[in-house]
């Protein structure tokens, strides 16, 4: 019996919270968001050197071979700092890849995914909200991709995805060739950018484990959305909270109010307990799989939808600041709503964590 | 990270388990026996064999074990599965705490051996119509006349008073001091003719609590908890060992799968409830909640194992384990649709009667019970998130 973090794992955590901290406060964060690049390389350099390039990946092909715990550890800080960047798709292309992928497929990609010379991304959801991969249409034939792929993150800056294909299977597409065309969603979230593909014959490379994997790497995707979730909402809590330890009004703090000060330990309440849910889905990922598919569902729709209340909440204990383009809350709440739509709605996964429940 | 236990305590909870096997329930003339008799007897094996009261020296009637949180919680989870009594509950472990801590030696030797094994029952005189929340306000004093103290006054919301051999008190015995420098610790029987107990019906028509009247009730001079004046601080003692972490998120566990098996049973449009779309949403959103208290329990159990803290979510575990039983005693309500009308309540409820509307009552006591949820919002907001403190506790000054 040992559920708690290890002093390693602290470690990272605090070392990329300081790599932010350092390179990415408020003022580059807005300049991020507003500009016109979906990828700011020198802080995915960071990232990259910083070892998070392929963090669960094997060593022998350039990894750090941690377990998704530690991967959702490194989401939960991503979260907390509302790190710009094609992280969550080249985290998820890199699992997808090491799963599904022949030995080599693994040997030619996986290095190049965990050194950062390339960057990875995911192409799943369809079209209606097509997010479960038995609902997926995008169609190989002869080594040729056909299909239409909304919602991929970062792929205007991205080298290579992993896209689902009917019957839940998987294929690797170079998407720098002929047949693939990428263009940019002037989306709500614009620290995670999400780019329209279409693909018309586009050569791919199918990844022959896919079908067996592909539940498995949108479990990872839904433990990390749900890790990003609670980084986030911890981070609204506290930004809020500062502000009501600053901010004055009749003469004293407005956190002296019971409504301030209520609502902000009724946040505080939602959000802690559900630091455990996410350890517990990303624990389940690496160590109980009958048990993932529940707790990674559940983690997802549970934590996305605090993470929206409190951003909202957040918002508007800051007042008419929160609202204003220039305040923080805003990069926050849209990552919030980005953390409950992206790979499917609460109601659709709470669904799933019935079926999966047995009931 | 790694949720099982070690081999070294599977072994253990085997231990346990044969233990319980052997032991309880209580057989031959002993099973005849009254059940608060039966507890006792059971206690004082368990006891004997390291179970119970293990934060307690042997000289003054515990098992005095080494602190070791998993074996406390794999004895919390099997003395639970069989429904065996276990060391009394949170009143009788504060007055445990208090006289362990502040007591004399004659105290710990007379009082603590049979409050142990519930061989003496005890209730807890703190709250009074006057002081609630702010229970530092109480107003039922004792002053010492002779080799006597006499306690004039009443109290309020005591559990078990009407069945209760002795009552520890808060009372003012220093008017003139500030009023947290103003309360002793009493030690009280309640066998005597200046103390009557009158029962409180509940709203579901259930009666676990008491008024308690004192008129000239009397207790020797000696039957004070630490010195005159210090009842506030003695008062917040605790055993500081193998606080449970697990047991109410367990509970809660318990409460859901109850719900669940309600929703299976119950019928809307012909067909079991669990199929109904809405009713699998509301039971998958209570579940994100229950399954992060669950996995809370044992975040805290780990900090217990380690020795280290365990942070502001230990504020947080009444607030939310009441907050989850409101949301599943309001769906268990809705599920029993109309029939939930019918249920006859208190002592008019016949035995393995549904009682779902008792419990949808019942979860806004217990949210009131032990400091209000309010009161939690304050602590956790002031204590936990360092928010400055209320106005009322500055007294005017910001």
């Amino acid at each position: 019996m040992d559920f708690g973090l290890s002093a390693e794992q602290q470690l990272l955590q605090q070392t990329i919270e300081r790599f932010f901290e350092t390179e990415c406060p408020s003022t580059r964060l807005h300049e991020i968001f507003d500009g016109e690049d979906a990828v700011d390389g020198r802080l995915w350099r960071g990232i990259i050197d910083m070892g998070l390039g392929g963090l669960t990946l094997p060593e022998k092909f350039g990894g750090a071979g941690l377990e998704m715990i530690d991967l959702g550890l490194v989401a939960e800080v991503l979260g907390r700092c509302a790190a710009p960047g094609p992280f969550l798709g080249h985290a998820l292309a890199g699992i997808a890849l090491d799963l599904a992928g022949s030995e080599a497929q693994r040997e030619r990609w996986l290095p190049a995914l965990a050194t950062g010379e390339l960057i990875g991304t995911i192409a799943l959801g369809e079209p209606g909200g097509l997010w479960d991969p038995a609902e997926w249409c995008a169609c190989v034939e002869d080594g040729r991709l056909t299909g239409t792929k909304p919602w991929v993150p970062c792929a205007s800056a991205a080298d290579v995805a992993v896209v689902g294909t009917q019957g839940g299977g998987l294929a690797l597409v170079e998407l720098r060739t002929a047949g693939v065309e990428i263009t940019p969603v002037d989306g709500v979230d614009r620290t995670r950018r999400l780019d329209d593909v279409q693909l018309s014959g586009a050569a791919c490379e199918p990844l022959d484990g896919g079908e067996h994997v592909a539940p498995r790497v949108r479990d990872a995707g839904l433990c990390l959305l749900a890790a990003d979730a609670f980084g986030g909402a911890s981070r609204c809590l506290e930004m809020s909270v500062d502000y009501a330890n600053t901010r004055e009004q009749f003469g004293v703090t407005i956190g002296h109010f019971q409504a301030i000060k209520h609502r902000l330990a009724m946040l505080a309440a939602q959000i802690e307990p559900a630091r455990s849910l996410f350890w517990y889905a990303a624990h389940a990922w690496d160590a109980l799989p009958e048990e993932c598919e529940r707790a990674a569902a559940l983690a997802k729709a549970h934590i996305s939808d605090r993470y929206m209340q409190t951003a909202r909440d957040g918002v508007e204990v800051h007042g008419g600041m929160g609202f204003t383009w220039e305040g923080d809350m805003q990069i926050w709440f849209k990552r919030a709503m980005f953390d409950r739509m992206f790979l499917g709605s609460p109601s659709l996964h709470r669904e799933r964590a019935a079926q999966a429940s047995g009931w | 990270m790694e949720l099982g236990f070690s081999d070294e305590h599977e072994a253990f909870r085997d231990e346990v388990k044969s233990f319980l096997a052997e032991s309880w329930p209580l057989r031959g003339e002993e099973a005849k026996l009254r059940r608060r008799q039966q507890a006792v007897l059971f206690r004082g094996r368990a006891i004997e064999r390291g179970y119970l009261a293990r934060a307690i020296p042997k000289a003054y009637g515990g098992s005095e074990q080494s602190s070791d949180p998993l074996k406390a919680t794999i004895i919390a989870t099997e003395f639970a599965r069989v429904h065996a009594p276990r060391d009394p509950g949170a009143p009788i472990s504060q007055l445990v705490a208090t006289i362990a801590s502040h007591g004399t030696e004659e105290q710990k030797a007379r009082f603590l051996p049979s409050a142990i094994t519930g061989e003496t029952v005890w209730c807890q005189g703190y709250s009074e119509p006057g002081a609630g929340s702010d229970l530092a306000s109480l107003r039922t004093k004792a002053e010492l006349i002779g080799d006597q103290w006499v306690i004039n006054g009443q109290k309020i919301w005591t559990s078990a008073a009407h069945v209760a051999d002795m009552i520890y008190l808060l009372v003012r015995t220093e008017p003139d001091a500030p009023k947290h420098k103003g309360m002793s610790f009493l030690l009280v029987d309640m066998k005597q003719p200046g103390i009557e107990v009158r029962p409180l019906k509940q709203m579901n028509g259930d009666s676990h609590f008491n008024e308690v009247f004192f008129d000239d009730a009397r207790t020797p001079a000696d039957c004070i908890v630490g010195g005159r004046g210090e009842g506030w601080i003695v008062s917040r003692s605790t055993l500081a060992h193998e606080r449970n972490a697990v047991g109410g998120s367990v509970a809660v566990r318990v409460q859901f799968e109850r719900l669940v098996k309600l929703a299976r049973t119950a019928q809307r449009h012909g067909r079991p409830a669990i199929e109904d779309p809405t009713i699998r949403q509301r039971l998958a959103d209570i579940d994100g909640y229950v399954t992060s208290h669950e996995y809370s329990g044992y975040r805290q159990l780990t900090a217990d194992v380690r020795g280290e803290k365990r942070g502001s979510i230990s504020m947080m575990n009444k607030l939310v384990s009441t907050e989850i039983g409101h949301m599943v005693a309001e769906l268990a309500f809705e599920l029993e649709a109309e029939e939930g009308l019918r249920a006859p309540l208190g002592d008019r409820r016949p035995k393995g009667h549904p009682d779902w509307g008792s419990e949808y009552m019942m979860s806004l006591g217990l949210s009131i019970a032990g400091g209000s949820s309010d009161i939690q919002r304050n602590i956790i907001g002031e204590r936990g998130l360092g928010l400055p403190r209320d106005f009322a506790a500055h007294k005017g000054k910001r």
